[in-house]
């Protein structure tokens, strides 16, 4: 086992972890904000694979590229989730609010089973198997634009939350339900956007992972859970916390394959998410409510 | 009065059903009835105590094999085995419980936190080659047409009347936990934590002790699994959508009542049956449909009937009491 | 004798001092008002001899037992009720069902509670409403039923906090008499109170809080005429 092969593994990892990153910081924006535990989030993502596969078959569209289009679909129907369906359920028990999303995930995930089938589908883009080499170490090109664009569409969501008035609104909300609205801030309208922002973020990322992964409809549940693990190891209400967490969980992930068994990546993350609930549930950089 | 009547005859009807309906309809009925028990044990820890699981699947797999390895490898009956379960299944839940109410852990994290523990278990067991991996543990199939209680070998109506001495069973035992000191500190705990603590309640004992039933109560349902299906299968058995399925029943029909789950679990899987062959006859074959149905009625379900069906049915039917 | 003795107990919220060196007793029997401007620190004590917080320093000795340390439910196994400043009805229970879950501490079985729950509400005048859900109580009987519950539990000493607040003059005196007639039968009461109607017409002693520091206590009459507490409720005379 030489220390370049493991190199390569750590990098590949961290650069997936990126991705991931962007996956759960939509959901950490859902979750922080709204306090819904979006069920549906796994199912989600992989409605955005099958539409960027679905615009390359189609129109030979990148999948970078196609995350445009597919986030503005994502945003706009996240919107209208929100609104028309969810908004009612937030003073309703967590239980009756968990059977409203796992309803809504059963719904997508099998109308994409319904539309595709239940074979793998895969975008092959001409630069899906070339690498660079950076003296011993080797990265897979696609594995860097998806990182570098989940990098972008990460950045451009801290500027928006930081400096914009709505991006403020919206924290506003977070932190305390009822002072917002007694500011005169319409907080459905909120919610709502919130529900978009997160909704187009995972919409992105479901495009850049068509570059790294293939897709079928059984993926939703275990991206669900490994979007909640982030979130947690990461830490609620931090975004950077769903970008470190995404990294670590990529970079674990990678090595757990490497060292262990393939099959036994995700045992690593949940026993990752087991700790982290019991020793710090607000995860490595949230802070305690 | 009225409410006994009612029992009465639906204790008749279920008895009798056997005599009534084939193979393919008592088939159903045993899964029906599989729901509501499994239902039924999670709405101890749910219905009872607040502590919303959704990590059952763990304690199904968990009583499943302990009571298939047994068999397999020892030739241990499953009537003995389902000690095993049971004692397997307390220790899991009273692990899991400890760990979370010692630390203070509800609501979301609560739920979670029993999900990582059965994808947890889901891929150890995988890993257990012993109990045959990822390629499943078998029980031989033998011909249905002798009956062997002590082996649990037999009939579909065998099966059946298992199955709806089980349900029955634990329809008692819930109700009579409802009225006692159990059932009242239980509502406590789950409608205001704090407040119950100050009239004495020790909350940690009381949720530890329903979490503990719960687990043993669903040991039974894994036991009834591996013997009924004959083959488990890590992948299947542990999955999230086991975990799933059980709590459908109870939210369906009303979470907390003792006719909820049972109720729920009639209904979907009555549903779920007829949908197959709707689906069947009008040759919508494509993998998917019938689960997009589900998915819809669900959605309406929950979100025009937030209490379950069985609160404003009980009241139609004059049958308002508590639970 | 006391049975409830305060001694020397202070506590911190993150470097803000909540209360520092209080100490006071409550005899046996006794009716103690603790009263003080808001922040004083009043709940802060409550929460400490019930058990919710560890107090940094001192120690909470009831009937010779230190209880200062023990869980919520450990201090009201020990004799210690409890009422809330803000009403924690059991909303989805009905009214008797509440009160039974108070009586299940001192009767282990179900039927024996009720009883004891029935009684109980008759006392507190809520006998006709036992079947009504807690949630459609009105607030003076959501008050009225948290006393209920917890006097069911069967404690020698009821800790009360602000039961008066948000009730009418006349249901103010309603409940000063439930109280006096309780104290009467031998419970000792320990209140914090803000409705000065009902501390001058309970209390046979009051404790003063400022600042977290006990700064008078004595009998009622006593204490409203002691300077430090005129200052600290009517402030400083100033020369105009």
């Amino acid at each position: 086992m030489s220390a370049t092969l493991v190199a390569n593994v750590v990098i590949s990892g961290l650069l997936t972890g990126l991705v991931y990153g962007l996956m759960a910081l939509g959901l950490s924006v859902i979750f922080g904000v709204v306090r819904v535990v979006n069920f549906a989030h796994g199912e989600m993502m992989t409605v955005a694979m099958y539409a960027a596969v679905l615009l390359f078959g189609a129109f030979r569209l990148d999948p970078i590229l196609a995350a445009l289009p597919v986030a503005v679909l994502f945003f706009a129907v996240g919107y209208a989730l929100q609104a028309g369906l969810i908004n009612p359920f937030i003073t309703r028990p967590e239980h009756s609010q968990f059977i409203l999303l796992v309803a809504v995930a059963t719904i997508l995930s099998n109308v994409t089973l319904m539309a595709f089938g239940p074979d793998a589908h895969s975008v092959q883009t001409d630069y899906q198997l070339d690498s660079w080499a950076l003296g011993q170490i080797i990265v897979d090109k696609a594995r860097v634009f998806a990182a570098l664009s989940a990098l972008a569409t990460t950045a451009g969501l801290f500027a928006f939350f930081r400096f914009s008035r709505i991006g403020t609104a919206i924290r506003a909300c977070a932190d305390n339900h009822l002072g917002a609205r007694i500011v005169g801030l319409n907080v459905k309208h909120l919610y709502a956007l919130t529900f978009g922002l997160g909704a187009a973020c995972v919409a992105v990322a479901g495009c850049m992972m068509t570059l790294l992964v293939e897709v079928s409809p059984s993926l939703g549940p275990s991206y669900t859970l490994l979007g909640f693990v982030i979130v947690i190891v990461g830490g609620l209400g931090s975004m950077p916390g769903a970008l470190l967490g995404g990294v670590l969980i990529g970079v674990s992930e990678a090595l757990a394959g490497l060292f262990i068994d393939p099959s036994a990546k995700s045992m690593i993350s949940f026993a990752l998410l087991i700790v982290v609930l019991l020793f710090r549930p607000q995860g490595l950089l949230g802070s305690r409510t | 009065m009225k409410a006994r009547l009612l029992m009465a005859a639906l204790a008749a009807v279920l008895i009798a059903l056997p005599w009534m309906a084939g193979n393919y309809v008592l088939s159903v009925a045993t899964l029906a009835l599989y729901f509501a028990f499994t239902g039924q044990a999670w709405n101890v820890m749910m219905g009872f105590a607040g502590q919303l699981s959704l990590g059952h699947s763990l304690y199904v797999g968990l009583g499943a094999y302990a009571a298939a390895a047994l068999f397999t490898k020892f030739g241990i009956g499953p009537w003995a085995g389902i000690w095993l379960a049971m004692a397997l299944c307390v220790a899991a839940g009273a692990a899991i419980g400890l760990l979370a109410f010692r630390f203070g852990i509800s609501g979301v994290y609560f739920a979670l936190l029993t999900i990582a523990f059965a994808e947890f278990t889901r891929i150890g067991f995988d890993h257990i080659g012993w109990l045959g991996g990822p390629g499943g543990l078998f029980l031989k199939v033998e011909q249905r047409t002798s009956i062997d209680l002590a082996d649990l070998r037999g009939t579909p109506a065998m099966f059946y009347y298992v199955m709806l001495a089980f349900t029955a069973g634990a329809f008692a035992l819930c109700a009579w936990l409802l009225r006692s000191r159990a059932g009242y500190y239980w509502q406590a705990i789950r409608e205001d934590e704090d407040a119950a603590r100050a009239l004495g309640i020790n909350t940690f004992r009381w949720k530890l002790l329903a979490v503990a039933i719960s687990a043993a109560m669903t040991s039974f349902a894994g036991v009834f699994f591996a013997f009924y299906y004959n083959n488990l299968f890590p992948e299947q058995i542990f999955h999230i959508s086991q975990s799933i399925e059980i709590i459908l029943g109870p939210i369906v029909g009303g979470v907390g009542s003792l006719f909820g789950p049972i109720l729920g679990a009639a209904l979907l899987t009555a549903l779920a049956d007829s949908l197959n062959n709707m689906v069947s006859a009008m040759g919508w074959d494509i993998p998917g449909v019938k689960q997009v149905f589900y998915g819809v009625i669900l959605l309406l379900v929950v979100m025009f009937l937030p209490n379950g069906i069985w609160p404003p049915l009980a009241k139609r039917l004059g049958l308002e009491r508590k639970a | 004798m006391a049975l409830l003795e305060v001694r020397s107990v202070s506590k911190s919220f993150r470097g803000l001092r909540a209360v520092t060196r209080a100490s006071f007793e409550v005899p046996e029997g006794g009716l103690t008002a603790l009263i003080g401007p808001n922040g004083a620190g009043k709940t802060t004590i409550f929460n400490m001899a019930a058990g919710v917080y560890a107090p940094d320093a001192g120690e909470i000795v009831f009937a010779g037992r230190r209880i200062d340390r023990l869980r919520p439910d450990q201090v009201c196994a020990a004799g210690v009720g409890r009422t809330f400043q803000v009403v924690k009805p059991f909303a989805g229970l009905s009214v008797l069902d509440n009160v039974i879950v108070g009586a299940l501490r001192a009767e282990r079985h179900v039927p024996q509670a009720r009883r004891v729950a029935l009684g109980i509400l008759e006392k507190l005048d809520l006998l006709a409403k036992k079947d009504l859900p807690a949630s459609s109580l009105t607030l003076p009987d959501r008050k009225r039923l948290e006393v209920a519950r917890a006097l069911a539990t069967g404690p020698r000493l009821l800790l009360l906090d602000e039961v008066m607040a948000g009730l009418r003059p006349t249901e103010c005196d309603q409940m000063v008499e439930v109280f006096r007639a309780l104290n009467r039968g031998g419970l000792t009461i320990l209140l914090i109170e803000h409705v000065m109607r009902a501390v001058m017409a309970l209390a046979r002693q009051v404790v003063v809080l400022h600042h977290g520091e006990v700064i008078a206590q004595g009998a009622p009459q006593e204490v409203v005429r002691h300077p430090a507490v005129l200052e600290c409720y009517l402030g400083e005379e100033t020369e105009l």
